[in-house]
């Protein structure tokens, strides 16, 4: 049986008179990872309210993300954060819903430039484990009226609440987008490579190393024509003392590269467990030496996407870090034995514990899946 | 405005308390003159003050765990003090309070052009920060008007903005980790030079939680490189409604400015008058500003004046030099002195969705003739933090308060259209007690939680943010 609110009203009263744990899903693109009673949030659909003049879109926690792309993109705008699409990765049949977006705070290659999904997102409706209904933030952009519990919800994994609207702050999508790259950089110079771009005035918004037989250093730049022609330019140029640098001005094909990486295209349908680890990005080749398996890199190296032989434990291959690595696809096994989160210092564990506790005084909701 | 009563034990233990102080701190860290203390009865919301208890000035993160502790123990009310220059009252103390102030904490800890990051105390003023690394070529972006004076503890406790955030975000986009002391006097590290959390985002929320969550002392923050170059562009316009429309169709066309700001004829009269901007004589006026090279200028300013000339501008007025830039930016830039001269004014910070603006603009025409006030607006169209001057003369008996009467009403409407009570400035001592126009019951219980959670005893700053009623309870048993 899964409970399917159609409302938030129906969900509040759903979760009030729970005699047990939910499992809360949205699209079901993850397992769910949480034992329970299934509590879809399919049924609180739509967009609310889209002014591009303001660059504004609220929409309710189960409309599809394709939905959200598709009516930004007719405007010309879309979500800065760049959210990726991990059912391929995953091998759930599902599709991504704004909410679960939103509960895992996915950011893809664009966050490096433009924030991630907590960045973009302005304002939150949610149901707590009480059932009492909470808004936080709302649809203007600068707000600062009480505390920021939208950055609260996001990344919080339906752990403190179930969310049932969402609002963003949105941008432009640029009207012309080219990639630069550079093949046989090892990872150290790649790394360089990349830091000097990004340390560069001209807007990179993406910046991924793919090592291989022929290791490729992907750089991505974006706006109006001119604009990014004469960057690419002056990119090209920077870049040329790391090796020979080819611009790709084909828009399909750069959207495919970055599609790829986003959407951990290299990983998807390969055997063995996925991790993502953040580092400072200069800590990055160090970080994935370590790790023993198959990598690659974006957020310019501080993002590091790892595949290694399933029941590794990646954590204790890479040793202390200053960072967090995450296990995004492996077995309950393996989950239940080495946490999917990166476990936290003491001190922060007591505030996220009883932040929890605050939340959800029964623990019913997703108990578990962060722990 | 209502403030608690102060604690009747801890005032009867002064001494003790301040002794205790004084063996934690260094010589001369400690004041609770009477004379000097009163330099930190207020912050720049001047028209509220007391003397605090005492004034503490610690140098170290390990200094003010010290300092909490101690309090803590005590039972004493805690006040985080920046560099005193919240417009909310967010630094302002009760009688049994001690000012923690962060003016000692000033050091650049360590710069990475590699990763892209700087790591300071924060009593570091905002715009050193920049200073530290514009050699390099780098600098951090949010840029509240008090960008000179205001320290990085203060922006982050109020989440600041600035005019540029439209493109580069405010203080919560730009902060990757903090080391946080709570009231227990626990030292925490929270995100670090790598994105994002590992579990919670409780940087997230410590970002603008006004200094009631812990007190944050170092700061790691993003460093930006800076763009080739930048230009303003100047457009009047025949109503407030032609303007609006303008930055709404800018926006739409797909350009980012990095800055709109928008003022309107009384703003523009007297802020020309003060500043001889030469600005035209309209009834609202635009700065727009972009970046990037002479040619991406070039590009983005064509496309945003072929959009102004669809609106009819009474005047377009291009800068052809930086001469030319900062004698449009001059009167912007100088709204507050000019204001200051004309009158006392109290200056508001809603935030309205961009569409209501002619809308909102009529309405608080209205109240100003209602309420026999005058008002300037100049404000970030870009992302309608607006920033309404309501004029009125100090010395007149019950003047202000018709002021704070007209402007609480203003902050009503931006909650009516869709808005806010506050774009940057922050809540503090202001607003508080408007919160219950924004939010419901259920809305300030799930905050105050968050707040239950890091400082059980409601020790720390404890009197702002929630209107004292909702708070009462919590504060009591505390």
């Amino acid at each position: 049986m899964t409970l399917h609110p159609g409302t938030e009203t129906e969900l509040a009263h759903m979760i009030r008179e729970a005699g047990g744990p939910l499992a809360v899903r949205g699209g079901g693109t993850r397992s769910p990872g949480a034992s329970g009673e299934a509590l879809s949030t399919a049924g609180l659909r739509g967009v609310t309210l889209y002014e591009p003049g303001a660059l504004t879109i609220v929409a309710r926690a189960g409309t599809p993300l394709s939905e959200i792309r598709d009516t930004l993109a007719a405007h010309g705008q879309h979500l800065p954060f760049e959210p990726p699409e991990m059912g391929g990765l995953l091998g759930g049949s599902g599709t991504s819903t704004i909410g679960g977006v939103v509960a895992t705070n996915a950011s893809g290659p664009r966050r490096i430039q433009a924030g991630a999904c907590r960045d973009s997102l302005i304002g939150v409706r949610f149901v707590d484990g009480t059932g009492a209904v909470v808004k936080n933030g709302g649809r203007v952009m600068k707000n600062v009226t009480g505390y920021d519990l939208a950055k609260l919800m996001a990344g919080s994994h339906g752990t403190l609440g179930v969310l049932t609207e969402v609002s963003f702050k949105v941008l432009p999508a640029p009207a012309v987008e080219a990639g630069l790259v550079i093949e046989g950089l090892d990872d150290a110079s790649a790394q360089k490579a990349m830091a000097a771009a990004l340390g560069s005035p001209f807007e990179v918004t993406g910046a991924a190393h793919l090592p291989g037989d022929t290791p490729r250093t992907l750089l991505r730049i974006g706006g109006l024509a001119d604009s990014v022609a004469y960057r690419s330019g002056r990119l090209k140029d920077l870049m040329a003392p790391f090796g020979p640098v080819t611009i790709v001005t084909d828009a399909d094909a750069v959207a495919d590269d970055w599609r790829r990486i986003r959407d951990v295209a290299p990983f998807a349908g390969r055997t063995g467990d996925v991790w993502r680890i953040s580092v400072r990005p200069s800590d990055g080749p160090q970080v994935a030496g370590r790790s023993g398996g198959d990598v690659f890199y974006d957020w310019g190296g501080g993002l590091i996407w790892a595949l290694v032989p399933e029941g590794t434990d990646l954590r204790a291959a890479i040793g202390d870090i200053r960072g967090h690595a995450t296990l995004i696809r492996a077995s309950a096994d393996t989950r239940d034995r080495l946490g999917t989160f990166h476990p936290e210092p003491a001190g922060v564990a007591t505030l996220t514990a009883g932040l929890r506790a605050k939340f959800d005084p029964r623990g019913i909701l997703n108990a578990g899946v962060m722990a | 405005m209502q403030m608690p009563e102060p604690s009747a034990a801890v005032l009867a233990r002064k001494a003790e308390i301040v002794a205790g102080l004084r063996r934690i701190l260094p010589e001369g860290a400690v004041i609770d003159d009477p004379a000097e203390t009163r330099a930190y009865e207020c912050d720049a919301l001047t028209a509220y003050r007391c003397p605090p208890l005492a004034a503490v000035l610690p140098s170290s993160t390990a200094e003010v765990a010290a300092v909490l502790k101690h309090c803590n123990a005590h039972g004493v009310p805690v006040v985080p003090r920046g560099a005193g220059t919240s417009l909310a009252g967010g630094a302002l103390p009760t009688s049994d309070a001690v000012i923690l102030g962060l003016a000692k904490m000033n050091r650049v800890l360590e710069t990475d052009l590699e990763n892209r990051f700087i790591r300071v105390e924060t009593g570091r003023t905002n715009l050193s920060v920049s200073g530290a690394v514009e050699a390099e070529g780098f600098f951090y972006a949010p840029d509240p008007s008090s960008q000179l004076a205001c320290a990085i503890g203060g922006n982050i406790a109020m989440n600041s903005g600035g005019a540029h955030c439209l493109k580069y975000g405010v203080t919560t986009n730009n902060l990757l980790g903090v080391t946080l002391v709570t009231m227990a006097g626990e030292v925490l590290e929270i995100g670090g030079a790598h994105l994002d959390a590992p579990g919670l985002d409780l940087l997230g929320v410590i970002c603008g939680s006004e200094g009631q969550l812990g007190i944050v002392t170092e700061a790691t923050l993003r460093i930006l490189p800076k763009p080739e170059g930048a230009r303003p562009v100047l457009i009047g316009f025949s109503s407030n409604e032609v303007a609006g429309a303008c930055v709404s169709d800018i926006i739409k066309a797909g350009v980012l400015p990095v800055a709109i700001e928008f003022m309107d004829r009384p703003c523009i009269r007297a802020t020309d008058a003060f500043s001889g901007a030469g600005y035209p004589d309209c009834e609202a006026m635009l700065i727009v500003e972009v970046e990037g090279s002479e040619a991406e200028i070039a590009e983005q300013l064509g496309l945003i004046l072929q959009i102004a000339r669809r609106h009819d501008p009474v005047e377009l007025r291009e800068a052809r030099d930086a001469d030319d830039a900062a004698r449009i930016w001059l009167g912007r830039k100088s709204a507050f002195g000019a204001m200051g001269q004309l009158n006392d004014y109290i200056c508001l910070d809603g935030t309205i969705p961009v569409s209501a603006l002619p809308q909102v603009l009529k309405r608080i025409g209205e109240l100003s003739k209602e309420f026999g006030l005058d008002v300037a607006n100049v404000f970030h169209a870009g992302d309608g933090n607006m920033h309404p001057l309501i004029l009125f003369d100090a010395n007149k008996p019950g003047d202000l308060e018709t002021c704070e009467a007209m402007g609480a009403e203003i902050l009503k409407l931006c909650v009516e259209v869709g808005g806010c009570l506050t774009g940057e400035h922050g809540v503090g001592v202001e607003k508080r007690d408007l919160m219950n126009v924004q939010f419901d019951p259920a809305d300030l219980e799930a905050q105050m939680r968050v707040k239950d959670v890091f400082d059980p005893a409601w020790l720390l700053n404890a009197a702002k943010v929630f209107p004292l009623a909702a708070s009462d309870a919590r504060r009591r048993v505390a």
